[in-house]
């Protein structure tokens, strides 16, 4: 029995069956707070948990798809040059936005630890969390913080966009597809760029290169911030 | 050919990491590469065509590769619950509030660009 589980083709596609079934369930249940991440994440871990299979086994044994963010970043330099136009009508605007997403971004997390009383591993783990995993693993290491908390923060605060971004979008009115792709690459990245993607092509443009500006702009911010508020 | 799209793809990840290893990975090579890319498609250093069934395929299924590392969460438990309602409160809170902030931001400024441009003619 073991001798089935535990290996790398299992692995795979248990990663892969259970985010198909978060989608189906998705889709037939027409919740669309249901994120698909809500059903894959738990089956994943019960599955590990009942067969007895070490995360970390898991975790090595998905490396290809962990691989995969890397090109697919680089891929997006496509959908930002299909949008060339709109991105060049509005870049000054695209980089004061991008510029104020990171700074509330860096200050809101640094306030707000203080204020719920997490320690300083917690702080340093989290400042750059709205920025893409990679910049923001490299920005956590270099502060001192726990790289792996770093990593599951960023994608919570990818789930969160991705799930919530749409009503607040709507209830805050922001209506230029510009923006609203903006929005969702400066706070959630990737998952972001992937709701953006669904809501237009503009949005998934714009959302591209604020993944980039943004990770851009955090990696100067956080050390300049933290020169004024040391943690 | 899909291969060729591939390759192309995998050399500006490759191109972003020389780039970024050699200016000490300020920035991801990743990031590197897409701008890279994007640069080379706008002075048609490659074809748009070459790379597309492969880009839009890696663009359009993000959110999968997303999953391995989320199972981060058993690992890091732990030290998540000793301040989980702070952990999963800050990022909620702060994530939405970038969210409304550059959203409004861009939201603003492009309108009132619109607003005097509009002025003007």
């Amino acid at each position: 029995m073991e001798g089935f589980i535990y290996n790398v083709p299992f692995m795979l596609a248990l990663t892969l069956g259970s985010y198909l079934l978060g989608v189906w369930v998705k889709k037939k249940s027409g919740l669309s707070l249901l994120h698909p991440f809500l059903i894959c994440i738990p089956v994943i871990a019960a599955v590990l948990k009942f067969t007895g299979v070490p995360v970390g086994f898991y975790m090595e044994s998905n490396r290809m798809l962990d691989f995969l963010l890397g090109p697919s970043v680089v891929s997006l330099g496509l959908l930002m040059y299909d949008h060339l136009e709109t991105i060049r009508k509005h870049l000054l605007s695209i980089l004061v936005s991008v510029f104020t997403g990171s700074l509330v971004g860096v200050g809101s997390v640094y306030f707000l630890c203080r204020f719920f009383g997490l320690d300083e591993l917690f702080i340093k783990s989290m400042e750059a969390k709205s920025v893409t995993t990679p910049i923001a693993m490299d920005i956590t290491a270099s502060l001192g913080g726990n790289v792996s908390l770093a990593a599951v923060t960023v994608i919570l605060c990818g789930f969160i966009g991705t799930v919530f971004g749409p009503m607040i979008i709507r209830m805050f009115h922001i209506d230029t597809p510009v923006a609203k792709g903006l929005a969702l690459g400066c706070c959630s990245h990737g998952l972001g760029t992937s709701k953006a993607i669904e809501m237009g092509a503009v949005e998934g443009a714009v959302s591209g290169l604020a993944i980039a500006l943004m990770g851009i702009m955090t990696a100067i911010v956080v050390p300049l911030f933290n020169m004024i508020f040391p943690i | 050919m899909v291969i060729s799209g591939v390759f192309i793809i995998i050399l500006y990840y490759v191109l972003g990491n020389v780039v970024s290893s050699l200016t000490g990975h300020f920035i991801p090579g990743s990031v590197i590469g897409m701008l890279l890319l994007f640069l080379s498609l706008v002075f048609r250093l490659v074809k748009p065509s070459r790379i597309r069934p492969v880009a839009e395929f890696l663009t359009g299924n993000m959110t999968v590769f997303f999953i391995p590392a989320s199972l981060g969460i058993m690992e890091q438990w732990g030290l998540i619950r000793s301040g989980f309602i702070g952990w999963a409160g800050v990022t909620f809170i702060t994530t939405l509030l970038v969210l409304v902030t550059s959203g409004l931001m861009q939201d603003f400024l492009i309108k009132a660009g619109k607003k005097i441009s509009g002025k003007r003619s």
